[in-house]
């Protein structure tokens, strides 16, 4: 090693930790605060270092802030969110899978367009599909509940699945579904037996994708959620807004961190095999 | 049962189908229609002409909001990518703690920006924030207060939105570094080639898919841009920093002027429609040939 | 999660039998004081043997709700009460129709306890549709009672005076004014020295949109002293909240805050003490500018919830609630003749200022806060205000804009 190199190393390692501390400073800022009383925060820099800890905030974000009338915390719509989160994902997932499937490999006069056409979808705002999207839920018998809201992510998860899913199957030889359907197996039985095994990296991120887009999710929340079925979302933005109150910021960001856990869990647990299912289907598709 | 086996794959797909069909294409149609019309709190079904179009472009604010998109977008799309594609070239050189740092660049893509949105209010705010924190350190002239300034106030949206972004853009390039075939790079370091002409000769041209998925992760991304002006500046200064995406959000829902929203709506979608159907084109053509 | 259950069962099992009262309530007052505020009507409801099932969405004064109601009402299940205000409730009686609470409202007398002004408020068609549950003042000067002694400033009565003692601060080296650079914010400001160019100048320009008034000289005057305001702001206001503005004044970083008078809970939830540590002073000029909370009452099916609006209505004008309501909330109550002895000082003289108003015309709604205009139009007129306020536009050209803003948003 020429100390050349040494400085360049030294160089490389200077920068990324300078990129690291960038992306950092929000979740610093609102983990200080979390800690802080209000007194302090009133008076003090938002950006300093506590001088007292207290997790009185964190307590009363989870168990005893009003969202509502209901002082109950964000406990209560953390399983909502499970509830729709979880059905939803599950159900994205293997229709983008299917989805995938075809278009990479049974392809039919007209199926580019239609997965073009599908894929248009993922680009539409949902500002736009509130209204009309309300008065189907209303037709359909699902407004204001859970599964109504499980429907509607799933509608719109479908895209980015089946974008996901179709550009990892096309890397997959034609001639090795060719070969098994010369023996004899049908459309699922393929899927089944050579598809779905090698397929848990693609799943990690469509699992890793879909999760985040609707867990974070507020505003079909707000829009097709009714009484005991407001997601979490919803109900941290209930605790951190008040029109004309006076505002708890540290008990807001102790809120805003709970209700972002699942999804730095899944990033911090699975984020690795995330770039791994990333390596195995982005590139050659 | 023939018929059946032959068609199974076009059953599979009908239910996502008839979804798309209904659940966007129909939704387009029926915001097109209504932006035909006068409506206001709520969806009135009577034909009146373009008026809504005429009111969107003599509208200041609408212009404001075009403006920022173009710039939002651009500077969003091409810095993401950028830091993206350095970070991720610095951490394919075997840097120790790889995991930590890749996770710490990672995470704010797992955050909603209801949920950061105050904090980096407080970190650009002048008075609060990183130039107060600076000037505390001695330097009394430092300046960084784009977010009370109506023309810079934007690329405090920028950077926000970047921070979001970028690591998930890193990511993708990452897996696409990891993938390149390693013989070839061994072959060109036996022949001496140096390790910059072998990023940039052999193996960025290699992942061209990679900058195609970036490109539409992240333009998808701008063109959704909405939590984050809401949560950063709800538009402000006055309205310098209102996106479509907001303009429209206000009109349908702050001001009940449903007509005129819908008619902004169109408008967006059709700069969609510009950007995206050109790459779905691309992406699309080579294979038809195989 | 275990309360909504059983709220639900308990409807399902009071149902068609003895029609207790239900109601689903739409409300944006979700968090610290406005929610306590709200669960001393829930109680009460509860109390009279009736079943609360709580629809609380917050965020950007109402607008959450309204897109929630929005989706609600297409979805063709609209909540039984809905927190609403303004014209909007008109507007929605025009959309969708409201239930009439007349019976409720000729029972209890509302007609003899509301000033006109706000009664007219309540009434679609000539029918009473909503209750109202509060007054807030909105023109307001909040001040730093220690830093208007140290430089011996007494009450602005004209808008002169108070740049007046807004330079004498400025060259000691005090910010005048503290605010918040939100569009909202700073509609309030406009409103208010609107109001200080006289009540029929107010009425004229922010009320009926009289395009002679929006165009007038009068009208210039106003913006040249916003100019002239923008001049007392600190550098950092971009963006800011109200509250935080307030504590600039209760810490002394600030002189002045015109702001409604739920500033007041922040100066109290901080130990302060009205005329102690702080005071309040109506803005410069004669008038009272209103905002009226109320709750709206949509069309629903069943007797059981029919029933519950009826209940709700009741209680909502009831005087124990209003005065608990407001005594937690910062404003006065809507009734007048709810005996303030437990209010602070400013409460007391808002109530005085109110009916002493009502006589001579000077009572009007703020535009500012969705009590004078549709949304659209008064989107419009803010879009104006806070692009003046925040660039170098000319008096003249803004009021050029404000003119065409308002006659495109009547299309």
């Amino acid at each position: 090693m020429t100390s050349n190199t040494t400085i360049l190393r030294w160089g490389l390692y200077g920068i990324l930790i300078l990129f690291a501390l960038f992306y950092l400073l929000p979740l610093f800022v609102m983990l200080t605060t979390s800690l802080k009383s209000l007194e302090e925060i009133r008076t003090g820099s938002l950006l300093a270092l506590p001088r007292g800890l207290t997790f009185q905030p964190w307590i009363e974000a989870w168990s005893s802030a009003c969202a509502g009338t209901q002082c109950e915390g964000l406990r209560p719509f953390f399983w909502n969110s499970v509830l729709m989160a979880v059905p939803a994902v599950m159900i994205s997932t293997i229709v983008g899978a299917l989805n995938g499937y075809v278009f990479a490999q049974w392809r039919f006069p007209g199926a580019n367009l239609f997965f073009a056409a599908i894929l248009f979808g993922c680009f539409i705002p949902f500002q736009v599909v509130l209204m009309p999207m309300a008065r189907m839920l209303g037709l359909m018998g699902l407004a204001g509940t859970i599964p109504g809201l499980i429907f509607v992510h799933v509608i719109y998860g479908i895209g980015f699945t089946t974008l996901f899913f179709r550009n990892y199957y096309v890397t997959i030889p034609q001639e090795l579904v060719r070969a098994a359907k010369v023996d004899g197996a049908g459309f699922f039985r393929i899927f089944w037996s050579i598809f779905l095994p090698i397929s848990l990296p693609i799943i990690t991120v469509s699992v890793i994708w879909q999760f985040t887009q609707i867990w974070n999710d507020f505003l079909f929340g707000v829009s097709f959620s009714g009484p005991g079925s407001q997601p979490v979302t919803v109900a941290l933005n209930n605790i951190v807004n008040s029109t004309t109150g006076v505002k708890a910021y540290n008990v807001d960001m102790a809120a805003a961190i709970i209700a972002a856990l699942p999804t730095l869990l899944v990033y911090v647990v699975a984020g690795k095999y995330f770039i791994r299912g990333l390596t195995a289907g982005s590139v050659k598709g | 049962m023939e018929w059946l086996e032959r068609n199974v794959p076009k059953l599979v797909l009908a239910p996502s189908f008839v979804a798309i069909l209904i659940f966007v294409y129909g939704f387009i149609a029926w915001t097109a229609w209504v932006s035909l019309t006068r409506s206001k709190l709520m969806p009135r079904y009577e034909l009146d002409g373009f008026g809504q179009y005429t009111r969107l472009f003599a509208s200041p604010r609408w212009d404001v909001a075009m403006n920022n998109l173009y710039i939002f977008g651009a500077l969003f799309i091409i810095i993401s990518m950028l830091i993206g594609l350095m970070l991720a070239i610095f951490l394919d050189q075997k840097i120790r703690a790889e995991g930590v740092l890749r996770t710490i660049y990672l995470y704010p893509m797992a955050l909603s920006l209801i949920v950061t949105g105050t904090a980096w209010k407080w970190i650009l705010n002048p008075g609060l924030g990183i130039q107060e924190m600076v000037r505390g350190w001695g330097f009394e002239s430092f300046a960084f207060d784009w977010l009370i300034r109506p023309e810079m106030a934007i690329y405090t949206i920028v950077i926000a939105a970047v921070w979001q972004a970028s690591g998930f853009v890193m990511a993708l390039f990452l897996a696409g570094l990891r993938s390149v075939d390693t013989e070839i790079i061994r072959a060109a370091q036996v022949d001496g080639i140096p390790t910059r002409r072998i990023y940039s000769a052999i193996i960025i041209p290699t992942m061209a898919p990679i900058f195609l998925s970036a490109f539409i992760v992240l333009a998808h991304l701008a063109i959704k841009a909405f939590d984050l002006v809401i949560a950063l500046t709800n538009g402000g200064p006055g309205y310098a920093t209102d996106l479509p995406a907001t303009y429209m959000y206000a009109m349908a829902f702050s001001r009940g002027d449903l007509g005129q929203a819908a008619a902004s709506a169109m408008i967006m979608m059709m700069v969609i429609f510009a950007i995206v159907v050109p790459y779905l084109y691309s992406e699309l053509r080579p294979r038809r040939d195989q | 999660m275990k309360s909504v259950l059983a709220a639900s069962t308990a409807m399902m099992l009071a149902g068609p039998v003895m029609a207790e009262p239900t109601a689903e309530v739409l409300h944006w007052w979700t968090s610290g004081g406005e929610a306590k505020s709200v669960a001393v009507l829930q109680d009460q409801f509860k109390a009279e043997g009736g079943t609360w099932t709580d629809m609380p969405v917050a965020g950007g004064g109402g607008d959450a709700a309204m897109t929630a109601l929005r989706a609600r009402v297409l979805a063709g299940n609209a909540p039984t009460a809905v927190q609403l205000k303004g014209p909007a409730i008109q507007e929605w009686y025009e959309e969708t129709g409201l239930a009439d609470i007349g019976s409720v409202a000729e029972e209890n007398g509302w007609a003899d306890v509301l000033p006109a002004q706000l009664a007219e408020h309540m009434k679609c068609d000539g029918q009473w549709c909503a209750a109202p549950v509060n007054v807030h003042r909105v023109n307001w000067i909040w001040g730093n009672k220690q830093i208007l002694d140290e430089h011996g400033i007494t009450q602005p009565t004209t808008w002169e005076e108070f740049n007046a003692a807004a330079e004498k601060l400025k060259e000691a080296g005090v910010t005048p004014l503290a605010h918040g650079g939100q569009n909202w914010q700073d509609a309030t400001i406009f409103e208010t020295v609107v109001l200080g160019q006289g009540a029929d100048f107010y009425q004229k320009a922010l009320v009926d949109l009289d395009p002679e008034a929006l165009k007038s000289d009068t009208m210039k005057g106003v913006f040249d002293e916003l100019r002239t305001l923008r001049g007392y702001v600190d550098d950092n206001f971009s963006g800011r909240d109200w509250n935080l503005a307030t504590a600039m004044v209760m810490n002394g970083e600030a002189a002045f805050q015109i702001m409604g008078d739920w500033a007041k809970g922040e100066f109290l939830a901080a130990g302060k003490q009205p005329g102690v540590d702080f005071v309040c002073w109506p803005t410069p000029g004669n008038g009272f500018l209103y905002n009226v909370d109320s709750f709206a009452f949509f069309n629903v099916e069943g007797e059981d919830k029919q029933q519950g609006q009826k209940l709700l209505a009741k209680l909502i004008m009831g005087p124990d609630f209003q005065k608990t309501f407001n005594l937690n909330k910062g404003s006065i109550p809507a009734r007048t003749d709810v005996a303030l002895d437990e209010f602070d000082d400013c409460a007391k003289q808002s109530n005085q200022d109110m009916s002493a108003d009502a006589e001579d015309g000077s009572l009007l709604p703020s535009y500012a806060h969705g009590m004078a205009l549709r949304g659209a139009q008064a989107g419009a007129i803010t879009d104006v205000v806070t692009n003046f306020f925040n660039s170098d536009m000319s008096s003249e050209d803004a009021v050029q804009q404000l003119a065409d803003a308002v006659a495109a948003s009547q299309m």
